[in-house]
């Protein structure tokens, strides 16, 4: 039983010239410990498919799925108070802006404390010394001097790891983690990455890392899902992916890693623009930026297909090896 | 104009939507907004009907009918199309006054506005351009004048001054003097900041010159929004210092005076109480959901 | 926070001093002076006059004047009433209670009613019950209260006879005024009955009073509610899986209450202007029942240290909502 299988998500915001699909047609699994990335360009749909896992896409949006399963509790059908007590719990989120992910008006021990207390996680009179505890494992020194500072006093590596501390406090089984480190210094991304991993390991959490940063994913994920204009587009175990790309987006992606351009005179880059609102090409999404589409891309959109090891939405997948 | 080509690549951002299109976007975006067109529409009534007050009243507003004191209105038992709303103690026709009434509220608003705004922004440049003492001095004693609560500071003004409604006006547009002095001291003080500002000075233009041809036009739109906000407070104030016996005198048909004068027998006649009220009323609601219109149509930053 | 008091102490000392020249040079801009003016027609013996004048100060150069009303201010003495020859602190100090009771009881109620619908509106926006309290709100905002007041009073006193039309307490009643607060010394008092009479005389004018605090608050909390649930640290909050009621009011309101504090403080001032409108309205006998009463008198000592009093209350005021405003938003003063 997977911990979290999401089957044919789809969210669609109402806005001003119409309806908007920003995630059509998505699948994600999870395995108990396992870490999978989601990459992809900003307005994906990378964010928006983990709020709806966990539940927190609201008016004016609207979402809907075949199936959403979690550690095998049918997420659709609870109830908003059943599934409250699963959200912050069992499957918890780290977001992106840590400077303003955390109440400027309240202390970072009380917002810890108030997530131990909504889920009863310890006795009323231990919840002191397991906030304390809580950020001592993410790394604050003298963290019971830092109880009672408010986030303005704290710098955004800080606020982070105070955010981790919240999402792990009542010990979940999958932790969501949503950029959690493109708002900050370079410096301090690696240490949280290395936090993030360290924890998952040490809990066996399931860990989903929303990023569009290639070396990151490389370095941390099991398996990888590249999304693109809110759909996903490939999906395989990462030593494949980078070895093997199967979707040419994918394959752009690789392509435009610095890394990957040593010796080159160009870093090659991806032309053109994700579609936005009002600007979808017929058949695939990808087809005005692909440099292989034909008249059968620009009409038909391709369905994920693939063979046990990968999934690519694509009607020429790329064959192994160059 | 000489002096506009030369500072052709900075951004004037009034001038560019100078253009009818911009006009047509702007009055789309003013009738998404139900309620302002409501009142703008109501506003066009009460203006036309204070135009034409000479013609379009059935009585003269001063005119006292001996036979009629306290005729009710029309549908109540005793009413007579004569008089549609009624007459007051004396026999004056409540809608002829209720007509007159309106060109002396939109007379009192116009007026108060057009000193407050031009004096306050006169004010407010001197105060952004000048700083230093000049700055100090101004905006202290603006300080001071929105300590006071702007009714009682009016009334005090207009005990000084002595009772009438040329006082009452002036009182009321020093009381809302601090107001448009420091909203365009603060929208000069942010234009003066701006590229287009330094270019046009290093092209040579003079402090008059930059202060009311380049700075003011860019400040206008929170200052028209302001005035036009600011009308039916001026209305209200007026009113209420007519009611307090400070402002038109009797037999002058301004509505907060006429009020006062039904103090002594409204209860036996309500329709003297219920209509200058509402008229006063939905003159002020009316100015006052025009401006709120006018303000998510000009200023985009405050759009939903 | 004592280096913000400060600093916020040393912005007012130029104000109140500003406040302060300004009434006095009110009576001095009066024409003719304050003597003849309150004498008026009757006429006055020179020699009289020459003393009255003396007695008050008058015969003094100006800036000399200025400097003792000064010196007058600072120790408390604010000049004696030239009808009633009481001192001006006197007839404010018991005069005071019955406004301050009426503007409380009206500001309470614009906030127990204006933050739960302005709340609930911003919650529901776009919902018919947000639409129609956002009209309401306007019509509130745009309501001439003494034309209001005496609607009520025609409705409610006149016509249905549920409120008293005028006063703090029925006649019948002799309440010593330990507190000035009436709704206090009634409830203290022996008299049955007499709180419920101090109550149905406050009710009307303190709905009449609070109808634009009321308005201006149920809008001011529904924009700022809008502003704040869009913040990320709400999605945090609800991430941890609180009820939307915690939601909404721990996380939301927590922070819509800092503008909104700062917009009730800036209606104090309207409030006081409406309290005198009010009060003439329901003869309530208050601060601005009396200062429109000096005017009528030609009372100018009166109405030039009431005035005053009244903008010292409204600086304190000012000075109280910094303070709170402090004290609400951790990112000022700590």
């Amino acid at each position: 039983m997977p911990l979290l299988e999401v089957r044919n998500l789809c969210i669609a915001f109402a806005t001003a010239r119409g309806c908007f699909r920003a995630v059509d047609g998505v699948d994600i699994t999870l395995e108990a410990g396992e870490v999978l990335c989601i990459v992809g360009e900003s307005g994906s749909g990378k964010s928006v498919s983990m709020l709806a896992a966990m539940g927190l896409i609201g008016w004016p949006g609207r979402v809907s799925a075949e199936a959403m399963r979690f550690a095998g509790t049918d997420l659709l059908s609870l109830s908003s108070r059943q599934r409250r007590q699963l959200v912050g719990k069992d499957m918890a989120m780290v977001f992106q802006e840590p400077m303003s992910s955390l109440n400027p008006c309240y202390p970072v021990g009380w917002q810890i404390a108030e997530a131990l207390r909504t889920h009863h996680a310890v006795p009323r009179a231990r919840v002191r010394d397991r906030v304390v505890e809580l950020l001592e494992q993410v790394g604050i020194p003298a963290p019971a001097t830092r109880l009672g500072a408010f986030p303005h006093q704290l710098s955004g590596g800080m606020n982070q790891r105070v955010m981790i501390a919240m999402a792990i406090s009542c010990s979940p089984a999958l932790l969501i983690a949503d950029e959690p480190t493109t708002a900050l210094d370079v410096t301090i991304q690696k240490q949280i990455l290395d936090l993030l991993v360290a924890l998952q390991r040490q809990r066996g959490m399931g860990l989903v890392l929303i990023t569009h940063d290639m070396g990151v994913v490389a370095e941390t994920a099991h398996r990888v899902q590249v999304m693109y204009a809110g759909q996903m587009v490939e999906e395989q175990p990462t030593a494949a992916l980078f070895a093997a790309p199967r979707h040419p987006y994918t394959a752009a992606l690789l392509d435009a890693l610095p890394e990957r351009a040593i010796g080159r005179a160009r870093l090659p880059t991806i032309p053109g623009v994700v579609p936005g609102i009002d600007d979808r090409p017929q058949g695939c999404l990808f087809n005005p930026r692909c440099r292989y589409a034909d008249d059968r891309c620009r009409t038909e959109p391709p369905a994920l297909a693939g063979a046990p090891g990968w999934r690519a939405r694509c009607h020429y997948p790329l064959a192994v090896g160059p | 104009m000489t002096l506009r080509n030369g500072v052709k690549g900075s951004t004037d951002p009034l001038r560019v939507q100078g253009s009818a299109l911009a006009l047509l976007s702007f009055w789309c975006r003013f009738a998404e907004n139900k309620g302002a067109v409501l009142g703008l529409a109501f506003l066009c009534v009460i203006l036309f009907l204070a135009l034409a007050a000479g013609i379009v009243a059935p009585h003269s507003p001063i005119e006292q009918y001996r036979s009629a004191f306290l005729t009710p209105p029309v549908w109540q038992q005793g009413g007579s199309w004569n008089f549609v709303l009624g007459t007051d103690d004396v026999g004056r026709d409540l809608l002829s006054r209720l007509i007159h009434g309106a060109r002396l509220s939109l007379l009192i608003g116009l007026s108060v506005v057009a000193l407050s705004l031009s004096c306050g922004t006169v004010l407010g440049l001197t105060a952004a351009f000048a700083g230093g003492v000049v700055d100090g001095l101004i905006m202290r004693l603006m300080d001071v004048l929105l300590v006071f609560p702007s009714l009682l500071l009016a009334i005090v003004i207009v005990a000084i001054l002595g009772p009438g409604l040329f006082n009452a006006m002036l009182a009321v547009a020093i009381v809302m003097l601090p107001g448009y002095t420091r909203l365009s001291r603060a929208s000069a003080l942010g234009e003066l900041a701006r590229d287009y500002v330094t270019a046009t000075r290093c092209a040579g233009a003079g402090h008059l010159y930059l202060m009311f041809n380049t700075v003011l036009p860019n400040c206008l739109a929170p200052l028209i929004v302001q005035a036009s906000l600011g009308f039916s407070g001026a209305i209200l104030d007026a009113a209420s210092l007519g009611f307090l016996g400070l402002g038109a005198q009797p037999p002058t048909p301004e509505w907060g005076t006429m009020l006062a004068g039904a103090l002594q027998y409204y209860q036996r006649a309500w329709w003297v109480l219920t209509f200058p009220g509402l008229a006063v009323l939905f003159t002020v609601l009316a100015f006052n959901l025009f401006g709120d219109g006018l303000r998510d149509a000009l200023d985009p930053k405050l759009r939903r | 926070m004592l280096r913000f008091l400060l600093r916020r102490l040393g912005l007012i000392v130029p104000t109140f001093v500003g406040v302060t020249l300004l009434s006095f040079l009110l009576i001095h801009l009066v024409p003719g002076d304050p003597i003849e003016v309150r004498v008026g027609e009757h006429g006055i013996a020179p020699a009289r006059l020459a003393a009255l004048r003396h007695t008050f100060g008058l015969d003094q150069p100006l800036w000399k004047q200025f400097l003792d009303y000064e010196a007058g201010v600072v120790t408390g003495g604010l000049g004696v009433s030239v009808v009633t020859r009481q001192p001006v602190w006197d007839e404010f100090a018991t005069l005071f209670p019955a406004t301050l009771e009426l503007s409380l009881s009206a500001i309470t109620l614009a906030l127990l009613v204006g933050l739960p619908l302005g709340i609930v509106a911003a919650v529901k926006r776009g919902s018919v019950f947000d639409t129609g309290l956002m009209g309401v709100s306007v019509t509130g905002a745009s309501m001439p209260i003494f034309w209001w007041g005496l609607m009520m009073i025609l409705v409610f006193s006149v016509t249905l006879g549920w409120t008293p039309v005028s006063g703090r307490i029925g006649d019948m009643y002799d309440v010593p005024p330990w507190t000035g607060f009436m709704l206090i010394d009634s409830w203290f008092s022996d008299d049955e009955g007499a709180f419920s009479s101090a109550v149905s005389h406050l009710i009307l004018p303190a709905i009449v009073l609070g109808t634009q605090p009321l308005a201006v608050v149920a809008r001011m909390t529904r924009s700022a509610m809008l502003e704040v649930l869009g913040e990320d640290y709400i999605r945090t909050a609800r991430a941890k899986g609180l009820s939307g009621g915690r939601v909404v009011v721990v996380h939301g309101l927590r922070n819509a209450l800092i503008p909104v504090v700062t917009v009730v403080g800036l209606q104090v001032g309207a409030l006081l202007g409406g309290a005198i409108l009010t009060e003439t309205i329901f003869s309530w006998p208050g601060v601005g029942h009396w200062l429109v009463e000096s005017i009528q008198r030609r009372d100018y000592p009166v109405l030039q240290g009431g005035t005053l009093l009244v903008a010292s209350l409204v600086i304190l005021v000012n000075l109280a909502v910094d303070m709170l405003y402090g004290v609400l938003n951790p990112r000022i003063c700590r």
